[in-house]
């Protein structure tokens, strides 16, 4: 009796062999499409990205949406948590893969990072464009009343805690995106934003943005959370290899600011 | 926090958790390293620097034993530790295979989410126990609103190898009549009487134990965070000694395509 291989079922990708070692790609497909025979000659990774997120080519207004919002995401800068995480491994002299790691586990987080994008995407399949429903959501977001590896957000997901007024960055990434007229949730932020800012007592953050744009473009939570935390990355990434040019002499280490209180 | 609240942060970390003196000492929350912490376990210091709280012998004893016996598998199968695998089929780093793979061992059907809701579980539901309610109503109820109890049933198999060994130590340690333990014997007794008659698993059982000795559900997820670490690095070794590329290869027909049948891409760059 022979044994039951082991697949691995995919909606996304195909590899076929090439005729003398089986282990060998001779064509890859994605979604329908050949990789190095179409896609490599005739789509940008604008379009290639999208198709791997949603499995069709996107339209020009989607392509135009994508690759603004990467371009706005692309590099949080420097006081960034998450690139302030990679800047770390690069000053120490850490591997770069370390570096992205930092990245990613910092920018995970719920203050800015792919989880708040995650929670406030849920808000978005729940209310829609309903502004009572986003009144209560935002008060008690959409999360699992049991105890979690994650903590609770302390704030409205999407908002900045810590910023009284919505920083220009913000808003002119908002105003850009919202003229593609993918969907409704970035052009029903805009303008709702003053209110709901009021309501939670604090400002539209860029995560906000980018969950609406994400929402938009079709994504589910999990896959906009993924690309999130993939469009942030190319920032932490040049930050850290640039400090290790610099060095941790140059980099802050808070010698004597940390200051040690007994108990 | 508002602007102001962010100027007194700025360049101004207050902490009681510890500080390095460069060239004199090292305080651990409230204890000199060198002097006062030199001469206890790694987990002993671990875990005062999770709880605050320093334990005795015996409590140190068994938070090793439940470490030991049930967490450390050099198995490369199972999904945490085949990322030190392929890690080191690939060649990457030893730092690299064991923090990636810590980072996957914070998973919903095995590892860390399991941990802390499991804990969760059985210290709410004393609490309803102490408030008149009744064993067998909370535990249909919770199954009935999550699907499945956090510490009972398994994936690959139900029955679990690793509550005999960790029950004999418990016992031998003094441990086997904490409250906690109890009622993780109680729920799974009165999960016999369901349709979904789920085998206690060790998460129950190491979640029951921590809660004895005043764990949080977060401290006990703390704790547990490093635990599958001893098995990770036989599985990584192991790859390293063995040709490059040669842990477990994939054919291109082990991908099984079931997407959008071929076609020709329609846009321009």
């Amino acid at each position: 009796m022979t044994k039951k291989v082991e697949n691995i079922p995919t909606k996304i990708w195909q590899d076929n062999p090439s005729p003398d070692n089986p282990f060998v790609t001779e064509t890859s497909i994605c979604h329908g499409y050949d990789v190095y025979g179409d896609l490599l000659e005739n789509a940008s990774f604008i379009d290639y990205l999208f198709l791997l997120f949603m499995g069709e080519a996107p339209t020009q207004a989607q392509k135009n949406l994508l690759e603004s919002l990467a371009v706005a995401l692309a590099n949080p800068g420097p006081r960034d948590h998450s690139v302030r995480a990679a800047m770390n491994g690069g000053a120490g002299g850490s591997s770069n893969a370390a570096c992205l790691i930092a990245a990613l586990g910092v920018g995970a987080g719920n203050l800015g990072g792919g989880h708040e994008v995650s929670i406030a995407m849920k808000i978005w399949q729940i209310c829609g464009c309903d502004i009572s429903k986003w009144e209560e959501s935002l008060v008690n977001p959409p999360e699992d009343d049991r105890e979690d590896v994650w903590n609770l957000i302390e704030h409205a997901p999407g908002f900045d805690p810590n910023a009284q007024s919505c920083s220009k960055p913000v808003l002119q990434t908002l105003e850009y995106l919202k003229q593609f007229d993918v969907g409704t949730a970035l052009n029903w932020l805009s303008e709702n934003r003053i209110f709901l800012e009021s309501i939670t007592d604090s400002s539209l953050a860029m995560s906000g943005v980018a969950a609406a744009a994400i929402h938009d473009l079709g994504l589910n939570d999990d896959q906009g959370e993924m690309l999130y935390l993939l469009l942030r990355l190319p920032g932490a990434t040049v930050h850290a290899v640039e400090r290790r040019q610099y060095g941790w002499r140059q980099y802050p280490f808070f010698g004597d600011k940390l200051k040690f209180k007994d108990k | 926090m508002s602007v102001d609240d962010l100027f007194n942060y700025e360049d101004n970390w207050v902490t009681a958790m510890g500080a390095w003196y460069p060239g004199e000492k090292v305080i651990f929350r409230n204890h000199d390293l060198f002097n006062e912490l030199n001469e206890i376990s790694w987990m002993e210091l671990m875990l005062y620097g999770i709880t605050g709280r320093r334990f005795n012998q015996q409590q140190i004893e068994l938070f090793n034993r439940m470490w030991v016996l049930c967490t450390s598998y050099p198995d490369p199968r199972i999904w945490n530790n085949r990322i030190a695998a392929l890690a080191g089929t690939v060649r990457s780093t030893c730092s690299l295979a064991i923090g990636a793979a810590t980072a996957i061992s914070e998973a919903t059907i095995y590892g860390r989410r399991p941990d802390i809701r499991a804990i969760d579980f059985l210290q709410k539901t004393q609490t309803k126990l102490e408030n008149g309610e009744d064993l067998d109503d909370l535990v249909v109820a919770e199954i009935k609103k999550y699907r499945g109890i956090a510490g009972y049933g398994r994936p690959i198999i139900n029955a679990d190898e690793r509550i005999a060994p960790i029950t004999n130590e418990m016992e031998k340690l003094g441990f086997k009549d904490g409250t906690y333990i109890k009622l993780a014997f109680s729920v799974e007794k009165s999960l016999q009487k369901t349709p979904w008659p789920l085998a206690m698993n060790v998460g129950a059982v190491l979640a029951a134990l921590a809660a004895d000795q005043g764990l949080t559900p977060k401290q006990h997820y703390q704790f547990m965070t490093l635990c599958f670490s001893a098995g990770m690095f036989p599985c990584y070794i192991d790859a390293l000694n063995n040709p490059e590329g040669s842990f477990f290869p994939l054919r291109c027909e082990r991908i099984q395509y079931e997407g959008k049948p071929k076609r020709k891409w329609q846009s321009t760059k």
